[in-house]
């Protein structure tokens, strides 16, 4: 026998052109076992209001575009299920910290100036020729930065941290991570780079290990270990630069 | 992107470690001693007696150890104070900084005073 149950879903709107501020507009949407709370927000678009206006593109946890506030809990929609929530209801807000672009999408720009800040490739001082081959690692070198490569840039991160809550020019759980990814891998040389950022307040030195980005992480990154191991690699950094001509920075 | 400006954390961030250490590992153990083993009379009345006392304070691996305890946990304390004002949104700046580790600078200076400035 088919399952069909009903939930509420309150969904906040806001069209910059039109409204002076944000409110919430509440739709009924039928479900099944199967149902993630994208799907619910896609029946509204398809069934109810075509007008609503959200990102997504992969509906599995992979490409990082979808992510909500339900409840409360920043969510990749796509891993989240209406099931979970019944017989309640959900809220469904843009992601916290961030300026909204049109009802549940947020605008990005300022994330991702930090993305590219970090310098988020393999840096070489010589790039070696095709003909030489692949560059080697062992497993414990690759173990050192794997969970690190695992983000997605969904931002979940973000809107969990209350440090960039507080004050956004606080570089970030993300970007923070993916730092830490690249200056962890043997491969790497742009360490020296990469440290002015992680040395300064806008770097590690922003966060308090409040750990929330790590809990809300679909992907299992724990960005709050990266930080904190940001923030040994800076103190090194900071004592290890009195003794040596070029710091603790591998030269 | 501007030039990024060092920060000095390291230093606090060292000492708030180092007295996390002493947290969980030693302050758990006088906890013990000085609260319910000798309240509790699992230790003997003369334990902590003043005799006792004074020969820990007037031997220097005592005084080292209390000096290491007191100093460390105020830095950790202060510190761990200092970012959760932050936390709940009160932004203490540069003045929280004078404030928490100058209590922590003059209890540390005070330890060192009394435990190694009179006679040993």
């Amino acid at each position: 026998m088919p399952d069909r149950r009903e939930i509420d879903i309150e969904v906040m709107r806001y069209n910059p052109e039109t409204d002076s501020e944000p409110y919430i507009q509440s739709f009924r949407v039928p479900f099944d076992e199967d149902t993630s709370v994208l799907m619910g927000l896609q029946y509204i678009k398809d069934h109810l209001d075509g007008s609503l206006t959200f990102r997504w593109s992969c509906r599995m946890a992979v490409c990082g575009s979808c992510g909500k506030m339900v409840n409360g809990v920043p969510k990749l929609s796509c891993k989240a299920f209406l099931r979970d929530y019944y017989p309640g209801k959900l809220r469904i807000e843009p992601l916290e910290h961030f300026p909204i672009v049109r009802d549940l999408a947020v605008d990005q720009t300022d994330f991702l100036e930090k993305l590219e800040a970090v310098k988020p490739w393999i840096i070489r001082k010589d790039e070696k020729p095709l003909s030489e081959g692949t560059y080697l690692q062992t497993p414990e070198e690759v173990s050192s930065y794997l969970q690190f490569s695992s983000c997605i840039n969904c931002l979940l991160c973000y809107s969990a941290c209350p440090q960039y809550g507080l004050d956004n020019s606080f570089t970030g759980p993300a970007a923070l991570s993916l730092l830490h990814r690249y200056n962890a891998d043997s491969r790497d040389e742009g360490k020296s780079e990469r440290m002015p950022l992680v040395n300064s307040e806008e770097g590690v030195w922003g966060c308090t290990l409040v750990g929330y980005c790590s809990e809300v992480c679909p992907k299992q990154v724990d960005p709050a270990a990266a930080v904190n191991r940001g923030k040994v690699n800076s103190t090194m950094d900071y004592f290890l630069r009195f003794l040596t001509p070029r710091g603790g920075v591998d030269s | 992107m501007k030039p990024m400006k060092r920060s000095n954390e390291p230093i606090f961030w060292s000492l708030f470690g180092a007295g996390g250490v002493v947290a969980s590992l030693v302050a758990p153990a006088l906890v013990f001693i000085t609260g319910l083993a000798l309240p509790l009379g699992l230790l003997g009345p003369d334990a902590l007696s003043y005799e006792r006392m004074l020969a820990l304070v007037s031997s220097l691996p005592g005084a080292l150890f209390l000096f290491v305890v007191i100093s460390l946990l105020l830095w950790h304390t202060m510190h761990r104070i200092n970012h959760s004002l932050h936390d709940i949104g009160i932004k203490a700046g540069l003045g929280g900084k004078v404030i928490f580790y100058g209590l922590a600078l003059v209890g540390t200076m005070a330890a060192a005073y009394f435990l190694f400035a009179t006679p040993l």
